[in-house]
Parts: structure tokens; sequence; C-alpha cells
């Protein structure tokens, strides 16, 4: 092993099979889907569901960059519109939270609907952020009570920003992870995550949020109101550690957690792929207008535009390999915490700013909404808001860095 | 495969240059900004380590070890060290990559041997020149061929100064860009040490040349000449990775401080002002180190690297700027303090925006 930027021919194969799904299957319909929030839509759905997710992407055999590869497949699938990559059906963040904190048995419970091969799109999804509990999410009020006499678990609460939440709430055989407490009293410890099965009474769809950017994504309250779920449908263990939370085995709270640290590099992936739609598009326009980058010209003769599609290209590609790097440790099973904040910091505010600038760098028309870029602005912003915001992300870095515990730094 | 760790040996090699870096150049580094001397015993203890030897042809007595990814790795942790004593060092690099990569035989002989040789010996490349419009690609410079010489004619700067072993001067010969090796002490000649706003401890020159002649075989490269324009690439990334090093220690110094400084009752770093500012530096600085790895492995993989050097050049350049401001900043007062290191890192960091063409990998 030595460093390398060379990907395996399986990512190279992975990277043109998705950016041909992109410009094929989404580019056509990214604006129509912007235009009618709300309408599903249907044909990328259905699509994905009968094709898309049945090809095999990239090369079967030969080595891999694992992680990597994942994080390949949503740039490129956000390339081509990142409001359709939300709103395909899959276990979306749902699934990571099975896949990190549960059993093999509930892998398979909650996931073999989405390997089924007919049936109808499915959807996951995760519900943590609350009315008053957003960044902190050590502050939801929704409670989960173990009900002995049914062996079942009875939830009740409110959450906003589901992503996906209408999908997998309404539509048989989808599940949305829900995050409550099963003991109020205990802080962080007693907060656990549960699956819910769409449509399982007491579940309500309230309704979906309009929407900046990301339009085409389904961004759902879900109301709670004696939601029963079987006992094994909690993830990880009912047990509420009070001493010291942070201890080693402990999968509570800082489990959940720990799903960030792989779903953290797929949201950088996912900016940068918007980003990349932003600045390509910029730098084509101006070549059909004879501009193009001079990387050999003297800094007295570089125009002001030169400077800033540098500075661009410069920014995505460092937020690019930020993220892979925090997959790249994924793939070796060694800790991440700090580079996929690292990746998502950066790639959150290095592809909102990029996207800004496109907008002002073509001027009136890049204002219109005649051309993509205003719509990529639009969509690009939620990556530094949505897992963790900018902010959450630098506090998990400074911690890291600075070697303080949650207490000392918040 | 896309991989983000250094090789065993480069691993063993940056551990042996940081260990260098920490225990024998920053001890030595305010000093020499102050006096503006580098001692002799410092680059000839690095000479031993065989650094520049050891990336030079096994042919001519080096290692044969030659990788832009593994400089980039020395020249990252000398410069985190101290940026004069790093560039002090490494100054043979400055001829010898040049001649290695495009000597005739006879300059390799003449130049690699005695930079393979028991005695450090300094190096001295002359690309830059005063000039606010300066084109790396086209300097004013200019070489005219006349029967079996050549006559050099224009003004340089920033030379790191020459030792016994001629430097290398760029110019325009024609509407070609190439190298001559020139002897110092030519007549036609003239020297004169610079004072600079960072990189005290080094002593550069400013060198202007007037008919000054050298014989036909002095070109690099000699009847074939030389892609100057390969060197001038990889000098931006061995900056890149020079001013890499330098945001790093302005990142570290100034965490370090952070957490030691109390203010209102606690720690500066427990502020979210402070701690935030040194988040972003620890990511910018990563960012900009994946951006120079990525250009210093095409390099080594032969691939063409222009654009991926000018990026990651101009970002790393931005980046030891913001840092090493921001690490002044978190020191407050006692930032401005010469007794402190920020200020010296905020000097010598304000410099990459000229120092692009010292090619060190
Ligand atoms: C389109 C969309 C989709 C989403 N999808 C999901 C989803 O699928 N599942 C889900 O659970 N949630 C989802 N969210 C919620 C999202 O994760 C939260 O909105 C986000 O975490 C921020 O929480 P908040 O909106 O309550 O802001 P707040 O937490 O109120 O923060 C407000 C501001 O204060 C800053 N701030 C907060 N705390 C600190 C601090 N300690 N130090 C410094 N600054 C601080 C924040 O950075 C922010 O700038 C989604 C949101 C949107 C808009």
């Amino acid at each position: 092993m030595a460093i390398s930027f060379e990907p395996t021919e399986n990512t190279v194969a992975a990277k043109e099979h998705f950016n041909s799904i992109a410009m094929e299957q989404m580019r056509p319909i990214s604006r129509r889907y912007d235009e009618n929030e709300g309408e599903v839509p249907t044909e990328w759905v259905e699509w994905w569901w009968n094709t898309g997710r049945k090809q095999t992407s990239g090369k079967l055999d030969g080595p891999s960059d694992g992680f990597i590869q994942a994080c390949v497949q949503a740039e490129e699938l956000c390339f081509g519109d990142a409001a359709l990559y939300l709103r395909m059906p899959t276990p979306a963040l749902g699934g990571s939270a099975v896949g990190a904190a549960g059993t093999s048995e509930q892998k398979v419970q909650f996931l073999k609907h989405f390997h089924a091969d007919g049936g109808h799109p499915i959807w996951g999804a995760m519900a943590i952020t609350e009315p008053q509990a957003g960044s902190d999410a050590s502050a939801i009020e929704t409670t989960a009570e173990f009900d002995e006499a049914s062996d079942e678990w009875v939830i009740n609460g409110q959450k906003i920003f589901c992503t996906a939440g209408k999908g997998s709430s309404t539509v048989d055989g989808g599940f949305t992870v829900v995050w409550a407490t099963i003991d109020p009293e205990a802080g962080r410890a007693g907060i656990k995550s549960f699956v819910v099965p769409a449509n399982t009474p007491g579940m309500e769809l309230v309704g979906c949020e309009k929407k900046l950017g990301i339009r085409a994504s389904d961004t759902a309250t879900l109301r709670f109101e004696n939601c029963r779920v079987p006992r094994d449908h909690l993830l990880g263990s009912a047990e509420v550690k009070k001493k010291d939370p942070k201890k080693a085995g402990d999968k509570g709270f800082k489990g959940v957690l720990a799903t960030f640290d792989a779903s953290r590099p797929i949201v950088a992936a996912m900016a940068v792929g918007v980003g990349r739609a932003s600045l390509d598009f910029v730098k084509e326009n101006l070549a059909e207008r004879g501009v193009e980058i001079r990387y050999d010209a003297p800094p007295a003769e570089l125009t002001a535009l030169e400077r800033d599609l540098m500075e661009m290209e410069a920014e995505l590609q460092a937020a690019r390999l930020l993220t892979w790097r925090a997959a790249s440790l994924i793939s070796k099973g060694r800790p991440n915490n700090l580079e996929a904040s690292m990746a998502k910091a950066k790639a959150g505010l290095a592809v909102t700013r990029i996207t800004q600038k496109a907008v002002g760098l073509l001027g009136a028309e890049g204002y219109s909404t005649k051309l993509m870029v205003e719509k990529w602005m639009r969509d690009a912003k939620i990556n530094d808001i949505y897992e963790g915001t900018q902010q959450i992300n630098q506090l998990i870095v400074a911690r890291r860095i600075l070697d303080y515990p949650s207490s000392v730094l918040r | 495969m896309i991989e983000f760790q250094p090789s065993d040996d480069q691993a063993l090699i940056a551990e042996t240059v940081r260990q260098f870096a920490e225990n024998e150049v920053r001890p030595q580094a305010r000093t020499c900004d102050e006096t503006g001397e580098m001692p002799a015993e410092i680059v000839s203890a690095a000479h031993e380590l065989g650094l520049v030897a050891n990336a030079l042809p096994e042919a001519v007595g080096g290692g044969g070890e030659r990788s832009a990814v593994t400089g980039c790795l020395i020249a990252e942790e000398l410069a985190w060290g101290d940026l004069a004593i790093a560039v002090g060092i490494l100054t043979p690099s400055l001829v010898g990559l040049p001649v290695a990569d495009f000597g005739t035989d006879e300059q390799k002989n003449t130049v690699l041997k005695a930079l393979c040789g028991s005695e450090f010996q300094a190096g001295a490349l002359a690309i830059t020149e005063p000039e606010f419009d300066f084109d790396v690609f086209r300097p004013r410079t200019t070489a005219t061929r006349n029967g079996d010489h050549y006559v050099i004619e224009g003004r340089k700067c920033q030379v790191p100064a020459p030792g016994e072993l001629p430097m290398l001067v760029t110019a325009m010969e024609g509407d070609a860009l190439q190298a001559f090796l020139v002897d110092a002490k030519s007549s036609g000649i003239d020297r004169k040490r610079e004072s600079n706003l960072g990189l005290r401890g080094l002593a550069t020159e400013e060198i202007t040349l007037s008919g000054v002649e050298v014989p036909a075989s002095a070109r690099l490269g000699g009847e074939a000449g030389a892609d100057v324009r390969s060197l001038i690439v990889r000098g931006r990334v061995a900056m890149a990775a020079m001013a890499i090093g330098v945001a790093r220690a302005a990142f570290e110094t100034s965490r370090d401080y952070a957490k030691e400084r109390e203010t209102f009752g606690a720690p500066i770093a427990t502020r979210q002002a402070i701690a935030f500012k040194l988040a972003d530096m620890a990511i910018e600085i990563d960012g900009a180190r994946l951006l120079t790895w990525e250009a210093a492995w095409r390099l080594d993989d032969g691939k063409d690297a222009l654009r991926e050097a000018t990026l990651a050049y101009q970002q790393a350049q931005k980046v030891a700027l913001t840092v090493s401001d921001g690490a002044v900043q978190v020191f407050g007062g006692h930032g401005y303090i010469r007794d402190y290191l920020p200020e010296m890192h905020l000097r010598n960091a304000s410099g990459f925006a000229s120092f692009e063409a010292l090619s060190l990998v």
C-alpha cells in the first residue's frame, strides 16, 4: 500500500454506470419534479425499483475501493439530481441504522423487502428531529414505554423533517427508524431507536414541508400516538446505562450516533455531486464563449473569472478527497468520526459556496430558471444543514483535535 | 486502488524527518530568523540523513528512490520545523533533480556525483524575477546562442545563495523556455543578498546577469534541451507541501496555546470562536494536503499535473496564509511578539505567493 489516487476498475465502471443513470433517467425530469413539489416522480421510482436496483454497477471481480465506491455512486446520482436521489426507494438512513445497531435477524427482517424480486417500491427513513430538538438530538421528547402485558413498545411524540418519511410511513413493507427515550430522566443514555413499519396504527403522516430545494424529496412530519411495535423492534439493548454512557460497550446513544460516521461521508459525496453539476456546467458554458482556465498564466494576467473557477475546482476536489479519506477508513474498519465530520463540514460549505458562485458568474442567465444552476444552488444548501449542521461538525472536529469531551465544548 | 496511507517506507522516512524537524530544526528556527544565518551543522546533519541523495539515480551514487509523494512528505515535515531551514537543507535538489531529469551525462557526472558525496553542497535555482507581472513560463531573462556559447541577460531574485556548484538559470531562448548551468562567479554576474519579510534564515540573492557567457554545453540537457515547464510544475507541488508544513506548524502551535491560555476563567479553546477556528484550520490543512498528494501522485505516475499542481499550490498558499494569520489571532497580542512563533509563521507563509518555482520534489 502506498498513497494512490488511482480508482479501481470497479470504481471507474460504477462511476460510468451511475453517471449514465444520472444523465438518462434523472436530468430529463429534474426540473419537472422541482416545480411540482409533492408529486411522486413515478417514472423514476418505478424505474429504480424494477430496473435500476437490479443492475450490476461496477465490475463484479477484482479489487474494490470499498466504501469510496458508495461515495462515487452518491456523487454521480446527485450529479443527476439530489432530490430524486433522496426519493429513491431504498432503506436509506433507516437502513444504515439497522445495519449499524441491528442484530443479524433484525437486518434480515427489516431489509428483506428491499431485496425482494418483485413487489412494489418501498422506503426506509430515519426520524430523529423534533420541533424542539434538532442539533441537540439528546433533547428529544418522544417516548417509548414498554408494555409488559403485550410485550410491545408504545411510542408517543412528534417527528419533523423526516426525509422520505411519507413513503416510509405509508407504503407497506417500508419502515421508519424512530429515536425515542425509554427513560426521560436518564438523558442521552435513555435514547434508543425503534423500527416502526409502515402503516403501524398510531403513526400518522401529518404532512410534508415546502422547501428551498430538494423539492422532489418528501420531508415529512410524523405523529405517534400510542404507536405499538413488538419488543424486537428496538435496535440495540434496552439497558439504560446511567453512570457513564461514554464507556465502551454501550451501544445506546453512542451507537445511534455512530451511524453518522458512515452517513456523513455519503452526504458529503452527495454535496460534491451537486457542486460538480454546477461547476461543470459553468465551465462548459463559459468554454463555449471562449473562456478557458489557463493554469499556466501568471497571477497578474489571470482574470477574476479564472481565479474564481480555479478556486471552485480546488475547493470541490478538496471536499471530494476529504470525503474519500473518511470513506476509506470505514472500509478498513477504522474509526473515522473526526474525518467524517471534516468531510461533511468541508463539503457542505464548499458546495454551498460553489453553487452560489455559479449563479453569480452566469449573471442574469444564472438567476433564471431557464438554466439549472439556480436549482443546484437551492439543492446544495441542505448539505450544510442536515446530518449535523456546519457548526455541529465543527464542534465534533474541535472536540477531537482538542481532546475535549462534549461537556467542555458544546 | 485509492489509498491515503503512505507505504511503510514512506511512513518511516516521514517519521525520521519529523523527529529531525522536531529535535534539530525547530529549536534553531527563531535564531536563524533573527540572525539571518543558518548554522552549517544543521545542513550537514540533514545531509547525513541522505534526503536529497536518496532521490538521485543509483548510477551516480544516489538511492534511486525518486518519488514526488515521498518528497512532499519530507518537505512538509521539514517546513513544519522551519521553512528557511527546510529550504536550506533541500537546496541541493534545486539543481540535482533537474539535472537528474534532463541533464547530459557530463552534467550528471559533475553535479550529481558532487551531491551524493560526503559533504553538503548548496544548490541554487534562479527562476523568479523581481517584477509584479513575472511569468514563470516566459521569463524576461534571455539566452542567445553565439557560436559555441550562450549570452545570458536578465535579473533573478529569491535565489538561494549558490555554493560551489553551478546554479541553474531559466531563460527564454527565442520562444523556448530553457535552463542553463551558470557558474555564480562568472563575469557579468552581480549578486546581492536580499532581505525579505520571511524566510530570513535562508540567504537568498538578487542576481543580475549582464552579458554572461556560458559554453553551449551548459544548457540543461545539452542539444536536446530540457522540459523546464515540468520542473515548474514540480515546484508548485513542492511548495504546496511546504506551505502545508508551515500551516500545520501554525495550527499545532495555536491549538496547544489555546488549551493553556485562560480568559474569563476557562481555556480559550473551550470557546467556540477559537475552537471553530482551530477546527477549520485542521480541515483546510488536510484538504490542501490531499490535493498536494494527488498532484504528486500524478507526477510519480507520469501523468500531466499542471492543473492539479496549480490548484494544490494555490489552495495550500491560501491555507497557509489563513491558518498562520489565524494562529496570530489565537495568540492575541502575544502573537504579535517575536518571542512566539506565529508571527514568523505568518511572515513565512506570505512568501508562497512568489515561491512557486522552487522545484524540490
Ligand atoms: C430537508 C431536510 C431534511 C431533513 N432530513 C432529516 C431526516 O431524515 N431525519 C432527521 O431526523 N432529521 C432530518 N432533518 C433535520 C436536520 O438534521 C436538522 O434540521 C438539523 O440537525 C438542524 O437542527 P435544527 O433545524 O433544529 O436547528 P438548530 O439545532 O435549532 O440550530 C440552529 C442554528 O444553531 C446552530 N447551533 C446549534 N447548536 C449549536 C452549538 N452547540 N454550537 C454552535 N452552533 C449551534 C446550528 O448550526 C444552526 O445554525 C432534515 C432537515 C431538513 C431541512
